[in-house]
């Protein structure tokens, strides 16, 4: 089946025609490759995407589930010239390590501060229990996003 | 393979009449596993995500479409305390209540909750409506009453809600894990009190003999509630398994049921 999806703010429509995962057609059909391949099971958050609003993970959504569904991937965050807040404060922080986790954690945090600009730190913690950093940088990624939220 | 996104209910019922092997999508939590891991591969997908008759959620009557997000922010305390306590951020934002009750796991978190309050399943197919009680409904280790006509379409609790309600659940760490005992107990002004668990049966289970002894003590002392833990620890039926042994979780369930009758207290 054809199906259309608003991604990053354009309109992006793709053949599928398998049981898939949205993020195998992001990543393999529509050269989306931020939203990591991981676990494939909920548990790591790397292939986090806003869809419809929420924050869900790529790999548990069925692309033919999506037709007509708007999504946010964290190639619609920011580039290399004009950075999210979230990966401007990562990086000042040096919240990033492998990387391989980054673009979750990037997508989750954008997601949070859109709906609570200043959260307090046990906040930050229990909105980003979906996302594992395998490296264990956590204490710096905490770091970056309370400076964030004590921004004004 | 086949893709049915239904605009309305009918439509969704139609599509599983005409095909009752047709997979059942809702927020996908389930499902995606098996084909990630290759262990389904559905001919015919019907997708509930979007269905509004199902994401309707009125007083007690919670549509099975309504998500853990949603119920994190609702009235009823134990089940938005439950509903916190879920997978992550990203799977509560997914996984609904109405595939809590279709997959009927042991471990389903918002089981208790149900079988606590009494609350009952109300299942549609083009022949009609049905409601059954969460006991009728949960059968088995992944087994429930619906057939493969019906849908799932909401969960009903009581008009008379307990006012003292309280869920807790152990796990290896605080987020993203399955439960390796939970429960769920409710208190009422004269006494009455029920408690359920969840990963200490094939499904979802009260402690009926520990309820009668505890209901009969309008301000129970330190000795009953210990009674009451140790009957609960008694009356369930676990297993060992990789989550954790049966011993273990006989102890955690008294642990859990003192804790939680000393809340609602």
């Amino acid at each position: 089946m054809i199906i259309t999806m608003t991604i990053n703010g354009g309109q992006r429509t793709v053949e599928v025609n398998t049981p898939t995962s949205l993020l195998n057609v992001l990543r393999d059909r529509l050269e989306l490759e931020g939203s990591k391949q991981a676990c494939e099971q909920g548990e790591c958050g790397s292939c986090s995407v806003v869809l419809d609003g929420e924050l869900v993970c790529s790999c548990l959504v069925m692309a033919t589930d999506c037709d007509g569904s708007t999504l946010t991937t964290v190639e619609g965050l920011g580039d290399e010239d004009t950075l999210h807040p979230v990966q401007q404060a990562l990086v000042q922080a040096g919240g990033v390590q492998c990387g391989f986790c980054t673009p979750g954690f990037v997508v989750a945090a954008a997601a949070l501060f859109d709906e609570h600009p200043h959260p307090e730190s046990d906040v930050i913690k229990e909105e980003l229990a979906g996302n594992i950093c395998r490296c264990t940088g956590y204490g710096a990624i905490l770091r970056a996003l309370e400076e964030l939220a004590a921004r004004p | 393979m086949e893709m049915t996104t239904p605009k309305d209910l009918t439509e969704a019922l139609t599509a599983i009449d005409q095909d009752p092997d047709a997979v059942l999508l809702a927020g996908g939590t389930d499902v995606m596993i098996g084909v990630n891991f290759g262990e389904t591969w559905p001919s015919h997908v019907v997708g509930l995500r979007r269905l509004a008759e199902l994401t309707a959620w009125e007083g007690n009557r919670i549509g099975a479409g309504v998500t853990y997000r949603r119920l994190e922010k609702g009235p009823f305390a134990a089940l938005a305390e439950l509903s916190r306590t879920v997978g992550s951020p990203q799977i509560r934002n997914a996984g609904t209540i109405g595939g809590n009750l279709g997959t009927a796991s042991p471990a389903g978190d918002a089981l208790p909750f149900l079988a606590a309050v009494d609350a009952e399943v109300e299942l549609a197919s083009l022949n009609g409506r049905r409601t059954l009680p969460w006991h009728e409904f949960l059968v088995g280790v992944k087994r429930n009453a619906r057939e493969p006509n019906e849908l799932i379409v909401a969960t009903i609790l009581p008009e008379a809600m307990p006012p003292r309600q309280a869920f807790a659940k152990v796990g290896i760490r605080n987020a993203m894990v399955i439960s390796t005992v939970s429960a769920c107990l409710t208190r009422r002004e004269d006494g009455t009190t029920t408690i359920a668990l969840g990963s200490v049966a094939p499904t979802t289970i009260r402690a009926r003999k520990a309820e009668a002894m505890i209901s009969s003590e309008k301000s129970p002392t330190e000795a009953a509630i210990a009674e009451f833990g140790r009957l609960v620890s008694e009356e369930i039926k676990p297993i060992s398994d990789h989550r954790s042994t049966a011993a273990y979780r006989r102890h955690a369930a008294g642990v859990l049921a003192k804790r939680l009758l000393e809340r609602c207290l």
